[in-house]
């Protein structure tokens, strides 16, 4: 027999050997684990340097959103803290005035506090949120050392003021000048002032239409659903 | 111990814990009365609750003759949340983000459950879709229950492998759900009525390639256990129960199985469509710690065929029923800012509809309210028969929510399991009854 036909059977052998030994025995099918793991990518995840990105709907840490303008979209309606099953959330409402508008509605919230001591971060609260002013972020990095630190203010949980906006508050003024369609409906543009004076409602000009930002950064939304 | 090694064999021994008060320094609770209930040639031994293999707070206390154990008991309490109580000063739809608390490896069933207790009261049938997606998560869930159990039980029993492998699969498991829901735990996404919020758009390919990654690293634990030498001197003979002794202690879910009582409420009482799918309820007769091993990897197997089956079926449509006094009014979508309400939808109520804004403020600050009355609504959760029996007096909240909890009730067995055996074989007895002290002390 030629030696090259003796070397390729007795490879075909012990590789049938390999394989009924892998197979067939209680070690080998111990020992075949190990050898299959070797062959995948491991999964290991090198999370503080290399952290996995979370799911797009993942429930971060809130925020509190801006018109691109700059005005705030709360109108401390409280739904967030009356839909909250921890009783995490406190909202302190307050008037707009002629001189300082913080939000489009007739009020604001004055103070804003989630108590991360107490949060569940079910996600009631941005399902209850009537304009899209409270969000969850992908942040989940909020751990602290002691309890004051979790409760989390207004001023930490409002989103950075846009590129072209202003910081709160605007002049009434000159948000009436703007008559951005805050809601993206109709009826509520320009909105109605607590003593103020109450314009009719009129359907925001076509000529603005390209202004009125729902979202602040990116405008195209990728629908959840 | 205090006892004085230099001492004469032929000195009194204190009799009573308050002799031994100057000697040893352990008190509290029930201590003082554990020890002075030692008979000469017993000892008694604590063994949690904060013990590695207690599964959380577990705590038992053996009555042991040598090595052997004569009587096991358990004692519970120690992560007691009043979670069944809370949900009586809460809404309907806040309960869901409480109950799924309870059983914390298991969170879709609580809610299930819970919901489909709710929606027994209030008469409405879920729509389809809602049917179909619950049981494709549901059924995932009893797989990653059971990876969690084979995880933790394997680590208990020195095999770190198949604890990486168990968590290895699960995190792909917990992948899916946060995809779906936000939250790798604890969801709060079946709510009365439907779910949360619909699926994604790539929920069929996703589920469907993840079905085909467990069912191909199935072959590990198999290779890896199923013939091991060590896995069958430590799970063999230990912790047998017969199928009188279940039925008699109201044991359920894969213990039973395993003693040879074919009873699964998905074939016995469907709910949620279960008898539209064809799987098998595998059982064995040994009934011991390895028999409910390989009852629980054929219920991976079985999971995965039903979850084929609805991938398959799965229809389009709502999420949730059509009546607006019940449906959650929220429709979300995810922006640059996250997750949050649709900008659609806050057009439609700020701006075209006070009735809906009306609306939603109402279901949001009030919730609906349930007709009055009583039901008790079981599901097949991965520990057994996990029931919630649910009172509504016509309010907007529970009147009582009770839970007859797997975990709880099964605990009972882990008596008649132990005894006549070694110490070292509780451990295999705890995490083959696999118990969640969420779910046992609620």
């Amino acid at each position: 027999m030629p030696a090259a036909i003796v070397t390729v059977l007795t490879f075909l052998a012990l590789v049938g050997l390999a394989w009924l030994f892998l197979t067939r025995t209680v070690l080998g099918r111990g020992f075949s684990v190990p050898l299959r793991t070797m062959l995948r990518a491991p999964e290991t995840a090198q999370y503080p340097e290399q952290p996995r990105p979370v799911q797009p709907r993942f429930h971060g840490r809130h925020q509190l959103n801006r018109y691109a303008d700059g005005l705030e979209k709360c109108i401390g309606c409280e739904l967030c803290a009356w839909a909250c099953p921890a009783d995490a959330i406190y909202v302190q409402g307050e008037d707009n005035t002629p001189q300082a508008r913080y939000s489009p509605g007739e009020r604001y919230a004055e103070d804003y506090q989630i108590n991360y001591n107490r949060c569940i971060l079910c996600g009631l609260c941005i399902e209850a949120c009537p304009t899209r002013a409270l969000t969850m972020t992908h942040d989940f990095e909020i751990s602290a050392d002691n309890y004051d630190a979790l409760v989390w203010t207004k001023d930490q949980l409002l989103a950075p003021v846009p590129p072209g906006g202003e910081d709160t508050p605007h002049p009434d003024r000159e948000v009436r000048r703007r008559g951005l369609n805050y809601y993206g409906g109709l009826a509520v543009t320009p909105p109605t002032l607590h003593g103020g004076s109450f314009a009719p409602a009129t359907p925001a000009p076509a000529s603005r239409a390209a202004q009125v930002v729902p979202e602040v950064g990116d405008p195209t939304h990728r629908k959840g659903r | 111990m205090a006892i004085d090694p230099t001492a004469t064999p032929s000195a009194t021994p204190p009799a009573t814990a308050a002799d031994l008060d100057d000697d040893i320094y352990v008190e509290g609770a029930d201590w003082e009365s554990v020890v002075d209930a030692v008979s000469d040639d017993h000892i008694t031994v604590n063994m949690g609750p904060q013990h590695p293999s207690t599964h959380g707070v577990l705590r038992l206390v053996l009555d042991l003759d040598g090595e052997t154990v004569t009587r096991l008991t358990p004692i519970v309490g120690y992560l007691h949340t009043g979670i069944e109580k809370n949900t009586e000063v809460r809404t309907w739809v806040q309960g869901t983000t409480f109950v799924t608390r309870m059983d914390y490896l298991s969170p879709f069933y609580n809610e299930a459950a819970f919901c489909l207790a709710t929606e027994k009261l209030l008469g409405v049938r879920v729509p389809e879709r809602a049917e179909v997606v619950r049981v494709i998560l549901l059924e995932f869930n009893r797989i990653a229950s059971h990876l969690v159990w084979l995880a933790t039980g394997g680590m208990e029993l020195g095999s770190t492998t198949v604890m990486e492998f168990g968590f290895r699969e699960r995190e792909h498991i917990l992948d899916l759900f946060e995809a779906q829901s936000g939250l790798r735990m604890n969801h709060a996404y079946i709510r009365p009525g439907g779910l949360a919020q619909d699926v994604t758009d790539d929920f069929l390919e996703r589920s469907a390639a993840l079905v085909d990654l467990l069912a191909e690293r199935m072959r590990d634990y198999e290779d890896l256990l199923v013939e091991n030498p060590i896995w069958h001197a430590r799970l063999k003979n230990v912790g047998r129960i017969d199928a009188d002794t279940c039925l008699r202690l109201g044991v359920t879910g894969p213990v039973l199985r395993a003693a040879g009582v074919p009873w699964d409420l998905r074939k016995a009482q469907p709910y949620s469509g279960y008898e539209r799918y064809e799987f098998d309820v595998p059982t064995r007769t040994e009934g011991d710690s390895f028999a409910r091993f390989l009852i629980r990897l054929e219920e991976m197997r079985q999971s995965m065929h039903i979850i084929r089956q609805a991938l398959e079926v799965l229809p389009g449509g709502p999420v949730m029923v059509d009546d607006k006094r019940i449906a959650w009014p929220s429709q979300q979508s995810l922006g640059a800012d996250g997750i949050g309400n649709d900008p659609d939808y806050i057009r439609h109520i700020m701006g075209e509809s006070m009735e809906a804004l009306i609306n939603h403020f109402k279901l949001v600050t009030q919730g609906f309210t349930v007709p009055p009355g009583q039901v008790y609504v079981p599901v097949e959760s991965p520990r057994g028969e996990l029931g919630y029996a649910v009172t509504s007096i016509g309010t907007n909240k529970p009147y009582r929510v009770h839970v007859r909890a797997p975990s709880f009730v099964n605990l009972q067995a882990a008596d008649v399991m132990a005894r006549g055996q070694g110490v070292a074989d509780v451990v295999v007895v705890v995490a083959s009854l696999d118990p969640v002290m969420g779910d046992v002390d609620r």
